[in-house]
């Protein structure tokens, strides 16, 4: 763990949409392998910012796993594939002495490229803006014990309401589908008695509204799962899509 | 930049007794007509627990809102990273719980240097935030029976803590995100991500006073700089710990909203309030950027110790027998022991790595560092039960440290992570600047000297789903719909204010990062208006800040334009902005000439070390007037304590 760690972050750089990419690559000689992978693009950019050159845009905030900000594929996949991380909880003391890390933005066609690392992942919000609620207005709510919740029921909404929006996902799918994100949404709030009284409106509006935003269909592929930094299961699609054929069938009939 | 005379501070607390005057206020605030409602436009700045809670309420009640945050997405805000719990006086422990009991617990916490009528107020909506969570799907941890399970915090000796593993902040702010996004696709709030606020407009009305009409706002993206004119602005943007640099805070947090509105004649209130948490994931050195919180809640398992003798302080903490390990807070405790609130711990551990007792690696000289060890827990109630209750933060702090801390100690070192101070609030939550209204963290709240954990949800959420929607109507009420819009002149004036000060940053075309600047301030201000302060070492702090920022409008360096994305330049705004008030914090920790809460100057500390609080001459809230060039004006908000007497703190 003290031993210093030589590295090559090898960068995907894009001024802007539409405008041709390059891969550029920054040597990063002996640093302490306490640094997260972010704060090795710190340092990086401290240098490119000392030589007067434009710094790698990306995007990150909390650093800790929770804001979902820093999504970007390492090494080909979304958040690096290491466990459950995401990009800014992983360490230097990962890597091997002289590795090189190659980092890309999210590849979907959903996410417009920014700049750099940096997309625009605003679909995932149009999709919970279709559903992505339960309608209750403050004042109205009774005694939060009226309701008992069953332990495992309790836990596993709280498992699917893990999910930290990042859109790895969609990136690791091959058809650019956000089914395991909007599952994660949906199976959420359906499971719970609250979220009961809307919840075939709630199936239906946002498997529609993730349509609409031009997200590719789900092919039972499991890429998503696999690159979860929160460990959602593909079970929660095999929900989603009965909640979804159940409503769509009691639409059909009108019951 | 204006001078502003400073005004009289009125509080406007509602009359009758404590318990009472929520209700009278309710009461007595004017109303708005539902078909009234849509006449008026609301700017909600910050879209965390207080400002997506409040967006959305308002939204639904039929303002029109536009809702603004500097991340992708409102989800992102900093509220999502609090883990521990949200605090309620319901009682379902029936441990001897109360809405006065929370209300004592918070006054106290505080070191009396909360309003009372706020603090009150705040217990008692506290049941209905949970409530209100629960109703909109809130996945909150529950026992076997189905009833909603509560946790221990520090400061109380009841269980009054709603959680949801180690991520509450995460399912409150989800919760609230979904209320706005509902009011998003309704069409009553307007969202705009990646737009950052740089400056508050005012307008005068018939008799002179400047009131809050809109905002002047930068596309994080493309750079553009616009006006935005409403009815009335909320600032819901966080606290300023990032101003210490390194910080448990988000990287992008900052503190440009309220300090823009504080140079624009808002008072500052207690801005060396300042909470340093216990709890956090030592610092490793040079290239860090940010600091790892881990939960509070860790200290109902976790006990923690140093080594007795400083030579014990590199061995392997296995092979350091009981009796020569120093449970410090048990010992100096024993009443609270772990469990004591977080300014008391934290200055704990501060002390015994000060006397060279600190473990783990050498930082700057010192080791900084306890342990938080958790064998005599995972003996009584087994490995699995441990990992039930706290599994993800042992799993973060594997992957940061690579330790685990099952098979030997956690180490934790203090960090900043909350700040009590901020723009002063009268009772409705309005600043001194009329139709300014400031919530969450931004205020200077409902806190003190010193935050309880689990209250800081409580307080965003209370502000934002059941106060602000109850006082700000009657702020619009009393004005009426406005007729302004942002080719007023005062809109052109403070645009070409910001477009000055954006094109300056880029103009200075120095050497340094603004990174490398606030790294020095952080540096500063964490040695000497830190967990301990002295007058010397605050009156050196204040010229050693000065002669920075001189430094940095003389050698700060960001490539690129203004119309672009630009991250360099964001920093830099931030930077310059932590820079100023650096300096007011120093100022304000320099004037309080006691120790109370966060806040411990040593030259007044009891024999044993304890803080010694002065309320002859400081039970007031110290609130700051920005003066132009000449030194800013301090002037005092006098606090009455009407239903517990202000008894030295004893957690012993």
């Amino acid at each position: 763990m003290s031993a210093p760690i030589s590295l090559t972050l090898r960068v995907w750089r894009q001024d802007g949409p539409g405008v041709k990419g390059r891969f550029e690559d920054h040597r990063l000689n002996s640093v302490s392998r306490h640094l997260s992978l972010l704060e090795a693009l710190d340092l990086v950019n401290e240098r490119l910012v000392a030589g007067g050159k434009r710094p790698i845009a990306f995007d990150h905030d909390c650093r800790e796993g929770i804001c979902g900000a820093c999504a970007m594929t390492v090494n080909g996949v979304p958040h690096g594939g290491l466990g459950r991380l995401t990009v800014c909880q992983i360490h230097l003391h990962r890597f091997s002495d002289g590795d090189r890390i190659v980092l890309e933005p999210l590849r979907a066609r959903p996410f417009a490229l920014i700049r750099d690392l940096v997309v625009d992942r605003s679909p995932l919000d149009a999709i919970q803006q279709a559903g992505g609620f339960i309608s209750v207005r403050p004042g109205q709510a009774p005694d939060a014990n009226v309701v008992p919740i069953a332990r495992d029921i309790a836990e596993t909404a709280l498992d699917l309401a893990s999910c930290i929006g990042c859109g790895a996902c969609v990136a690791a799918c091959p058809n650019g589908s956000a089914m395991l994100f909007t599952a994660a949404k949906v199976g959420h709030l359906n499971l719970l008695p609250q979220g009961a009284p809307e919840a075939d409106r709630r199936a239906l509006a946002m498997v529609q509204a993730m349509d609409h935003a031009g997200f590719g269909a789900c092919s039972n592929h499991g890429e998503c799962a696999a690159v979860c930094p929160k460990g959602i299961g593909v079970s929660a699609i095999a929900r989603l899509t009965r909640a979804y054929t159940g409503a769509a069938r009691r639409q059909l009939l009108s019951l | 930049m204006t001078r502003y005379p400073p005004p009289i501070l009125d509080p406007r607390i509602p009359p009758g007794p404590l318990a009472e005057k929520w209700r009278n206020r309710r009461a007595s605030g004017r109303l708005v007509a539902p078909a009234n409602r849509r006449r008026y436009e609301i700017i909600v700045v910050g879209s965390g627990l207080a400002g997506a809670s409040a967006a959305a309420t308002l939204g639904g009640l039929g303002y029109r809102v536009r809702c603004f945050c500097y991340q992708d997405s409102p989800r992102r805000a900093h509220s999502v990273a609090a883990q521990g719990g949200i605090n309620a006086a319901k009682n379902y422990r029936n441990d001897g719980d109360s809405i006065d009991r929370l209300f004592a617990d918070t006054m106290r916490g505080g070191d009396f240097r909360a309003r009372e009528a706020n603090v009150w107020r705040l217990a008692e909506v506290s049941n209905a935030i949970i409530d209100h969570c629960v109703a909109i799907g809130v996945p909150f941890a529950r026992e076997y029976g189905g009833m909603l399970d509560n946790r221990s915090f520090g400061g109380a000796l009841v269980s009054r803590t709603f959680y949801a593993r180690g991520q509450t902040g995460q399912q409150l702010l989800l919760g609230a995100y979904a209320q706005l996004n509902q009011q998003i696709a309704a069409g009553t709030v307007t969202m705009h991500p990646r737009t950052e606020m740089l400056d508050l407009v005012t307008v005068a009305d018939g008799n002179g006073t400047r009131h809050a009409k809109g905002i002047v706002t930068r596309h994080l993206v493309t750079g553009e700089i616009r006006a935005w004119a409403a009815d009335a602005v909320v600032l819901a943007t966080g606290g300023y710990s990032n101003v210490f640099f390194l910080s448990t805070n988000a990287i992008g947090c900052n503190a440009t909203a309220i300090w823009r509105a504080y140079r624009r004649g808002a008072g500052f209130a207690n801005p060396c309030f300042t909470q340093i948490h216990p709890t956090c994931i030592p610092p490793h050195g040079e290239g860090q950027s940010k600091l790892t919180l881990m939960s509070e809640s860790l200290r109902n398992d976790g006990r923690v110790w140093v080594p007795k003798d400083p030579a014990d302080c590199d061995k392997d903490p296995l092979a350091i027998p009981e009796d020569r390990r120093d449970y410090f807070l048990e010992r100096r405790y024993p009443a609270y022991g772990n469990l004591v609130p977080r300014d008391i711990a934290s200055r704990a551990a501060k002390a015994v790595c000060d006397e060279g007792r600190g473990v783990g690696p050498l930082v700057g000289g010192l080791r900084r560092g306890v342990y938080l060890d958790f064998t005599e827990s995972e003996a009584r109630y087994g490995h699995d039960a441990i990992v039930a209750r706290y599994g993800n933060l042992f799993e973060m702090y594997e992957s940061i440290t690579g330790e685990d801390a099952h098979r030997r100690p956690m180490r934790i070192y203090p960090a900043p992570h909350y700040t009590m101070g901020g723009l002063w609030v009268d009772y409705d939550l309005m600043s001194t600047i009329p139709g300014l209204f400031v919530i969450g963290e931004a205020n200077f709240s409902d806190h003190g000297a010193n935050r309880l954990g689990a209250s800081a949800l409580m307080q965003g959420l209370g502000d934002g789903y059941f106060i602000l929607p109850v006082t700000l109507p009657d702020y619009l009420a009393r004005s009426g719909p406005s007729s302004v819009t942002p080719d007023d002149p005062d809109f052109h004036s403070v645009l070409a204010d910001v477009r000055a000060r954006v094109d300056g940053l880029l103009a200075v075309s120095g050497t340094r990062s603004a990174r490398s600047f606030h790294a020095e301030l952080g540096r500063i201000l964490w040695d000497r208006c830190g967990m301990s302060r002295n007058a010397e070492g605050l009156a050196k702090a204040i010229e050693e800040i000065g002669e920075l920022r001189r430094a940095f409008w003389s050698d700060l360096r960001i490539p690129g334009k203004g119309e672009e994305l630009n991250t360099e330049l964001e920093r830099a705004g931030r930077v310059a902005d932590f820079l100023e008030l650096g300096e007011l914090m120093c100022r304000d920790a320099m004037m309080r000439e006691e120790s109370c809460g966060a806040h411990f100057r040593e030259e007044h500390q009891t024999e044993d070390g304890e803080a010694a609080r002065d309320d002859e001459r400081f039970a007031h809230v110290a609130v700051w007037f920005d003066q132009g060039e000449a030194p800013p004006v301090r002037v005092i908000e006098p606090l009455t304590f009407s239903a517990i007497a202000p008894a030295p703190r004893s957690y012993r």
